[in-house]
């Protein structure tokens, strides 16, 4: 809270000066008044854009109601919510979405760090090899659902080209549930790694250089020094790195949609794509808010974590 | 630490980093670097096997994205139409990010300067609006939209990225407000300088760079935007992600090349962008939350 401590002398010298216009205008602009002035519009456009659908399907969550249908809405209390957390199928999309998200997280994290590690020292073209890195990044979800469709096609993809040659059998990633899920995690985890990479990057360069000198002369042993002094500065993005990139995956639906379209079966349905197809095929309308509420609880939770983590960051020497 | 202008590092390594980076680079830089090149292949260079490296290269397929008369059209049409859509996605890009900027500018400065009793809680609510799936928050806007008739419509989606951009425009400006050194401001206020003068001669040009950043890294967002698009835009104000997804459902096999092309076409900037940004960029994907 160091801001507020600054901000306050000039709110006070301000409060000194005479008033001389009187009326509404002359309240609203007075200096007490002049933050909530310029917070309003972007709170009033997110009230309205945001929050109050939010609270309007919060409370259709507790109502029949189908978007198709002209009937109006019934009041069925919690009913929604108890099919949803009773239903079997919902629990194997949440299944599907722990195994994507734990997948492609640890992916990304352990291939992040790599690379990491890999650029963390100056070396020649080293700005431009790392553009080419962060090139799959610049993409978007959609795109990279669309193309890796085309690299997993069993005829034209080069991707299954090339497990083909090991494997002397075409590779079909829809042929069963494993594959379709690796595929999907494979994209993923290209897609990101790098922005796992660029925050451990910035956490290897925060490390006191004079740490390793002093190490340097007490010739520590590379592992020990990797432990003791590395990874204590690291710890806490790659706990960012963590949170941010669960929070992310579980979101996901353009790749999955795009690429598996769920399938085969259901197995690489996600908790996403099984609220857009409640939604907007089956028309269950007040039972995927009930589900999108539940996976809301979930986003709030995870991103207090997150801010807390970047708090505990912060308050770090 | 130098210039601050480049990444840091912690060492230095010879030409043999450069051969291990440059392979890892390459392995990460092949799927683009084939979209790249596919968008400059006739249809059988694109999909002979194994992947021609050599060919003609052609600008039939962009040549296609804007003036073509022919494949695509899975609903009768004789034009690919993607001239309408990239002007849908410039201009409902353009508009919601500039709106979402200025307010956000607005807010961000407010919020590091003028504190409120809950700011943290404002802050932490605003952030929340963006890390929520966006699923759930299409369902009610999806069905408010449907009932105010704003679905198909530039004003709607323009409205809905809006807000979408405005967390991020928040958080990213008051990064950049919350960096800057204060004696400068404080010593205009005490010469008696207006509060607007303050902003506009002091706070707002040592933050340019970084509303050219923000503005930036909102556009790339809110252009790859999906599923908002998907179920919001109309046959006139529909984007080229959308076309995109459309085009793979036609009946008639997928061109591929045309769909490189419209990929490169955006992929092109984007790098160079990015590369003017590198020092910006850990920001900007983390939404102003983590700087250094």
């Amino acid at each position: 809270m160091t801001s507020a401590g600054t901000a306050e002398p000039t709110m006070k010298s301000h409060t000194a000066e005479p008033r001389r216009a009187v009326g509404f205008l002359a309240w609203l602009m007075s200096p007490e008044r002049r933050g909530p002035l310029l917070v309003t519009p972007a709170i009033l456009t997110l009230v309205l854009v945001n929050i109050f659908p939010l609270m309007w399907s919060f409370g259709l969550s507790f109502f029949q109601y189908k978007a198709n249908r002209a009937a109006a809405p019934v009041f069925r209390g919690l009913y929604n919510y108890v099919s949803v957390l009773t239903d079997p199928e919902i629990w194997a999309r949440f299944q599907n979405t722990a195994v994507i998200v734990i997948g492609s997280v640890t992916l990304q994290l352990v291939v992040g760090f790599l690379l990491a590690l890999l650029f963390a020292q100056e070396f020649p073209l080293r700005r431009y090899l790392l553009m080419l890195v962060l090139s799959p990044m610049m993409l978007s979800l959609s795109a990279v659902g669309v193309f890796f469709k085309l690299f997993y096609d069993p005829t034209l993809g080069f991707i299954s080209r090339f497990i083909s040659m090991f494997t002397q059998d075409t590779f079909v990633i829809l042929s069963t549930p494993v594959k379709a899920t690796i595929a999907v995690v494979v994209a993923d985890a290209w897609m990101w790694s790098p922005f796992v990479m660029l925050l451990v990057l910035a956490g290897l360069v925060s490390v006191p250089k004079y740490l390793y000198e002093a190490a340097e002369i007490d010739r520590v042993s590379r592992w020990r020094r990797f432990t003791t002094i590395t990874f204590p500065y690291i710890k806490s993005l790659l706990m960012l790195a963590l949170l941010f990139r669960t929070i992310e995956t579980f979101k996901l639906f353009d790749i999955i949609y795009l690429l598996t379209e769920g399938g085969p079966g259901s197995s690489t349905e996600t908790v996403s794509v099984y609220v857009f197809r409640l939604a907007f095929q089956f028309f269950q309308t007040s039972q995927a808010a009930a589900l999108g509420y539940i996976m809301l609880f979930a986003v709030i939770v995870l991103t207090s974590l997150y801010l807390r983590a970047i708090q505990t960051r912060k308050a770090e020497p | 630490m130098a210039n601050g202008r480049e990444l840091r590092v912690i060492g230095r390594a010879g030409w043999g980093r450069t051969l291990g980076a440059a392979i890892v680079s390459l392995l990460y830089f092949f799927p683009v670097l084939y979209i790249i090149l596919t968008a400059f292949k006739t249809r059988q260079d694109a999909l002979a096997m194994p992947i021609k490296f050599i060919f003609e290269p052609t600008l039939h397929n962009f040549y296609s994205v804007f003036v073509r008369a022919a494949i695509v059209a899975a609903d009768g049409a004789n034009s690919t139409g993607f001239g309408l859509y990239f002007f849908n996605s410039l201009f409902i890009g353009g508009t919601s990010v500039l709106l979402a900027l200025v307010i956000g500018t607005s807010a961000a400065y407010g919020f590091s300067r003028f504190p409120l009793r809950g700011t943290d809680t404002y802050l932490f609510i605003i952030l929340t609006t963006r890390m929520l799936p966006p699923i759930i928050a299409i369902i009610p806007i999806f069905v408010l939209f449907r009932v105010f008739g704003l679905s198909g419509t530039y004003t709607g989606i323009i409205a809905l990225y809006t807000a979408f951009n405005l967390p991020f425009s928040v958080w990213m400006v008051k990064s950049f407000v919350d960096d800057l050194d204060r004696d400068i401001e404080d010593a205009a206020r005490m010469d008696g300088s207006s509060e607007w003068r303050v902003f506009r001669k002091i706070i707002l040009p040592q933050i340019r760079a970084g509303l050219a950043a923000t503005f930036v890294f909102a556009i790339i967002l809110t252009w790859n935007e999906f599923l908002f698009a998907l179920l919001l835009t109309g046959t006139e104000t529909r984007t080229v992600p959308v076309q995109i997804a459309r085009t793979l459902g036609g009946q008639v096999g997928v061109d591929w090349g045309l769909l490189s092309a419209i990929e490169t076409l955006f992929i092109i900037p984007v790098v160079l962008v990015t590369f003017m940004l590198q020092n910006q960029l850990l920001r900007g994907v983390t939404f102003g939350t983590i700087r250094k």
